[in-house]
């Protein structure tokens, strides 16, 4: 495979499948305002999957657009984390999922848009700025919560007990890559810290530390998104708009 | 009608009253040297922006009007378009249609000094953010204490 395909793949099915994920609170958000804010997070994180799908598919060279490859692979072609694919949860869940993915792609995207290849630096000059506004958003639902009343600061406490242990697999090293997600973690344990302080939360400690997502190996929930995800497409080949 | 005139009239379809010229996203309107096609360059604004399609689209069928069917249309991410690039006459014609437009987009690590957003309607400095994202990708929800009207707000990006 030439260049950073399996790289730019990883990146861009991360935001595809939080984009499904995050798509899934549509009618169901707790007031319009915040329908309409996870409605257009999910549209920013598709745009960021549209465009790094659609370069991977031509460092790929096997002739696979963004649309082949968001809907005619199965679950062990995908390189996503294996954060994003966990399920929505409670409205807490989602916002500790929210807030991890974002303290991981804002320091990302912004180190992509310095990197030496030209077309992640495009595309990571332009998602950082809408990241920006992811972690901003999670941010304030995680502080709200946290010190909220005794039912949300349970609540958001057990969301990031449970997702917490997916993060490990974010900052994995990948020398080769154009950024090594490596480097990113000292930013986002002070995004998180500062966080979680001021939600008056405990940070879990690292113990289980699941992976396997970057070598396609996924959690039993992947699959069942992929087959809502894809059904239309496989049901009718090639379907235009 | 020229081809620079042509793709410089074509619209925001999500908010009509401001051209993609005055929005900074039609960058340039070139003719190739060698083939005599016209190349329309434009930068999107929020990559997931429906609207992007809707305007690549009406860019050919304006610049078929002006008689260059075979019109191409590129689009370059880089630099990143930012709200910066809005004209002012874009920007009067934002406040005038209710929008209240951006401010100006603080440069990372400058000391934040948070402007106020003065309501398109009544102009007051009294108003409170709602929501950080609105009726479409580019704007947040506010709403004015002095007249308690709600409004759109071009967020800076």
């Amino acid at each position: 495979m030439n260049g950073p395909f399996e790289f730019t793949l990883g990146l861009g099915d991360d935001a595809l499948i939080a984009a499904q994920r995050l798509a899934e609170w549509t009618t169901r958000a707790p007031e319009m305002e915040e329908d309409i804010a996870l409605a257009n997070i999910a549209l920013d994180q598709l745009g960021a999957a549209r465009l790094l799908l659609t370069y991977a598919g031509e460092l790929e060279g096997a002739g696979r657009d963004e649309d082949a490859l968001a809907y005619l692979r199965d679950d062990r072609e995908f390189r996503n984390c294996l954060l994003v694919e966990q399920p929505n949860g409670d409205f807490a869940v989602t916002m500790a999922k929210l807030l991890f993915l974002s303290a991981y792609q804002l320091p990302l995207y912004t180190a992509l848009a310095e990197c030496a290849d030209e077309r992640l630096a495009a595309i990571g000059s332009k998602t950082r700025k809408e990241s920006a506004y992811h972690l901003d958003h999670a941010s304030l639902w995680v502080k709200r919560l946290g010190d909220g009343t005794e039912e949300s600061h349970r609540r958001m406490q057990a969301a990031v007990d449970q997702v917490w242990p997916y993060v490990a697999e974010l900052f994995a090293a990948a020398p080769g890559a154009p950024v090594d997600p490596a480097t990113l973690r000292p930013e986002f344990d002070a995004t998180v810290a500062a966080v979680l302080t001021e939600a008056t939360l405990t940070r879990p400690e690292t113990g289980w530390a699941p992976a396997g997502g970057r070598d396609g190996v996924h959690t039993e929930h992947l699959s069942y998104l992929l087959a809502e995800m894809q059904v239309l497409h496989r049901a009718h080949p090639g379907a235009k708009w | 009608m020229n081809p620079r005139e042509a793709a410089a009239a074509v619209v925001d379809p999500e908010i009509r009253v401001l051209t993609i010229d005055e929005l900074g996203i039609l960058r340039s309107v070139d003719e190739d040297p060698a083939t005599g096609r016209v190349v329309v360059t434009i930068t999107p604004t929020y990559t997931g922006c429906p609207a992007m399609d809707v305007i690549r689209a009406d860019i050919r069928r304006a610049l078929t009007a002006a008689g260059h069917p075979d019109a191409e249309v590129r689009t370059v991410h880089a630099p990143a378009w930012s709200t910066d690039w809005i004209s002012e006459s874009g920007r009067a014609k934002l406040a005038a249609a209710g929008i209240a437009p951006p401010q100006p987009v603080r440069a990372p690590g400058v000391v934040p000094l948070t402007l106020s957003v003065r309501c398109p309607r009544c102009g007051s400095p009294e108003t409170e953010q709602l929501s950080h994202f609105g009726s479409t990708a580019c704007k947040s929800l506010w709403r004015c204490r002095s007249c308690s009207e709600p409004f759109d707000h071009l967020k800076a990006l």
